[in-house]
């Protein structure tokens, strides 16, 4: 079936039907590293995380390491980490600081604005042909650094960044905002998770686009209680500050998908981070600020969210911005950092960090049981037989509504209309259709109007 | 951080071998209480201070690794930085069988090596707080074929309390930077 580069009919959004096979094949996934991860944008770390000039770490975007550093003087740059000579990284750290960047194999070495400034035995060896402009560090064709956070495509001609978002631009801002609603204002903690889980990217990525129907399998973390008030007695995974809202699932142009949720109309503040009263107190505060700042706008509030194809955010209970790099068919490597509101006090930067660690990643009691689940639904998609049928995502088909009560296409009721967006743009970047197509949606054309 | 040893030379005397072999007999003794699964009782060795740490670890350049390798207890992200209420917590999850990364039970075998004692106090003879450093070597095997192994260093404190050792701080670092395994769902 691979065979005949029919994506569009593999994800068959009509029928609400998925070809096992994307999630298994070894052709599908090398033509997803060159038609998916050459040209979406992708993110790859945070400012907070190169504070100072000659400051970097190393990321990675598609299966590639990458180097994300601040130049002498101090402009943010996105390298392949490859030397432009014979391939070898010229990053071997996680992070660090560093005035050029010298490749272990041949010694060349890279300023941190990506020029080549050094090539042993230049004049005796290369006089006559090397024109060292040329060989500097391969830097990403746009880069753009959104309230903090690094983003990167290899396309030119791909949309920026901020029209590439569109409408999923003002839930993303809900994990990079400050939470009185001052824009921006985050920082990164010092400590990325990265692991490597036996699940194809995509499941993860769908998982996060507004998946609620999995929440059962979160029992056990919902039945014992590990919330930020949980040492006060409350259950759940999560304080639940969206008691009385109305929770929204919305696909947006570019196949983003977003789970939020609208409080109602008098939009209440339910009494949250019980746990330590200068936290709460913290919480209720910007809660009431945000209400000012924002007026009606505050009424929606963040739950989870991707960003296509494979950057997804927790908006606030935990809040961090996570990415599902894709490592094998049946492999990812994941990274995740965390946030936290730049000029929040120690009381809340420790409760959210413990908070964070016991909820999140290999050692959080809450994804520890999303990994089993993902990744032996993607073993499934090997077999011989189970691949000849097709996954069900006929979840509220054709249960939304355009722009209402909010841009974008919007359920009020769980659905799978998320997930099927999100294949269907998958389809089309896979079928290297045009910006114009991978960009079409049936929210499109009143969104375009108010951008 | 990991050089407590070297600090602290102990004087390795008769003292110090009959501690160690009782120490070690707790750590035994430890290491069966989770492989058997008896983790409510695991639970009653653990002080009610217990801090129990593992950082995440980076890859840093030569000369920059007592400050920057190992995220930092108390600033950072870690891949634990727990209290005894959060594994208990983990605990009674695992008591629900509905945590799927841990239902069926994995298969876990601990062997713990290379302990040694440092920082005794107040004395060897009549010891009420021990620092003790160890490998561990441990094989996790679930499900159907799913195998991880998890090799690393502990140091951890032991604390007499109304006559019996409690744990009050373990400190496990795991050798690896991008984790191998697609869950930390066991005790370290
Ligand atoms: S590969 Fe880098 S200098 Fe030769
Ligand atoms: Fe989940």
């Amino acid at each position: 079936m691979a065979e005949n580069d029919n994506y569009s009919g593999m994800v068959d959004g009509i029928n609400g039907l998925i070809d096992r096979q994307i999630f298994s094949n070894e052709k599908i996934y090398s033509i997803e590293l060159e038609k998916v991860f050459t040209r979406s944008w992708l993110l790859v770390g945070h400012e907070t995380q190169i504070p100072s000039n000659g400051d970097f770490i190393t990321s990675r975007m598609g299966a590639e390491s990458v180097i994300l550093c601040r130049d002498s003087n101090g402009k943010i740059h996105v390298f392949l980490n490859t030397c432009t000579h014979r391939g070898m990284k010229v990053c071997l750290y996680d992070e660090g600081n560093t005035a050029t960047f010298t490749c272990p194999f041949h010694a060349w070495s890279f300023a941190t604005d990506g020029k080549l400034v050094g090539v042993p035995h230049e004049k005796e060896l290369y006089s006559k042909s090397l024109n060292k402009e040329k060989w500097s560090l391969i830097e990403v064709s746009q880069m753009f650094n959104y309230k903090g956070s690094i983003w990167a495509t290899w396309d030119k001609s791909a949309p920026n960044f901020i029209e590439y978002l569109g409408g999923a631009k003002a839930h993303l801002d809900f994990a990079l905002d400050s939470l009185d609603g001052s824009e921006g204002g985050t920082e990164v903690f010092g400590g990325v998770h990265k692991w490597i889980s036996p699940c194809n990217w995509k499941v993860p990525a769908e998982n996060f686009c507004g998946d609620s129907y999995h929440n059962v399998s979160h029992i056990s973390v919902d039945m014992v209680g590990i919330g930020p008030s949980a040492g006060s007695g409350e259950k759940g995974r999560r304080d639940n500050e969206l008691a009385d809202a109305q929770h929204l699932w919305i696909s947006f142009p570019g196949g983003h998908g977003i789970h939020s949720a609208m409080k109602p109309a008098n939009n209440e503040y339910i009494e949250a981070y019980k746990d330590n009263p200068i936290v709460e107190e913290y919480y209720r505060h910007c809660y009431q600020e945000r209400e000012l700042k924002l007026g009606e706008r505050a009424r929606i509030v963040p739950f989870v969210g991707t960003i296509f194809p494979n950057t997804s955010f927790h908006g606030r209970q935990p809040r961090a911005l996570c990415s599902w790099h894709p490592n094998g068919p049946q492999s990812s490597q994941i990274s995740r950092f965390f946030l936290v509101d730049k000029v929040a006090p120690k009381e809340v930067k420790d409760l959210v960090r413990r908070y964070y660690m016991r909820y999140a990643g290999p050692a959080g009691m809450t994804e520890q049981d999303d990994m089993e689940n993902w990744n032996q639904a993607t073993a499934s998609c090997s077999g011989a037989i189970a691949r000849r049928f097709p996954f069900n995502y006929q979840q509220s088909m054709g249960d939304y509504k355009i722009n209402d009560p909010v841009p974008g296409m919007v359920s009020t009721q769980m659905t799978e209309e998320n997930a099927r967006q999100f294949y269907k743009c998958w389809a089309s970047y896979m079928e290297s259709q045009d910006w114009k197509k991978i960009m079409s949606h049936p929210a499109q054309t009143a969104l375009g109007n108010d951008t | 951080m990991n050089d407590l040893g070297a600090k602290n030379k102990v004087r390795r005397d008769d003292y110090y071998y009959r501690l160690k072999q009782e120490i070690e007999e707790f750590l035994y003794d430890e290491a069966e209480l989770l492989d058997q699964r008896n983790f409510r009782e695991w639970l009653d060795i653990l002080s009610d201070d217990l801090i129990y740490f593992m950082p995440i670890r980076r890859n840093v350049k030569f000369g920059t690794h007592n400050e920057k390798e190992n995220t930092r207890e108390g600033y950072d992200i870690s891949w634990f930085e727990e209290d005894k209420w959060t594994l208990s917590k983990r605990i009674d999850q695992i008591y629900t069988g509905k945590h799927w990364a841990e239902e069926p039970l994995s298969r876990v075998s601990r062997m713990i090596t290379n302990i040694q004692l440092q920082n005794v106090k107040p004395t060897m003879q009549e010891p009420c707080e021990v620092g003790i450093k160890s490998r561990f070597l441990i094989y996790q095997n679930r499900s159907e074929t799913e195998c991880n192994s998890f090799y690393g260093k502990r140091s951890d404190i032991l604390r007499l309390e109304s006559g019996v050792w409690k744990l009050i701080r373990r400190e496990i670092i795991l050798d690896q930077n991008i984790l191998m395994a697609k869950n930390l769902s066991i005790f370290f």
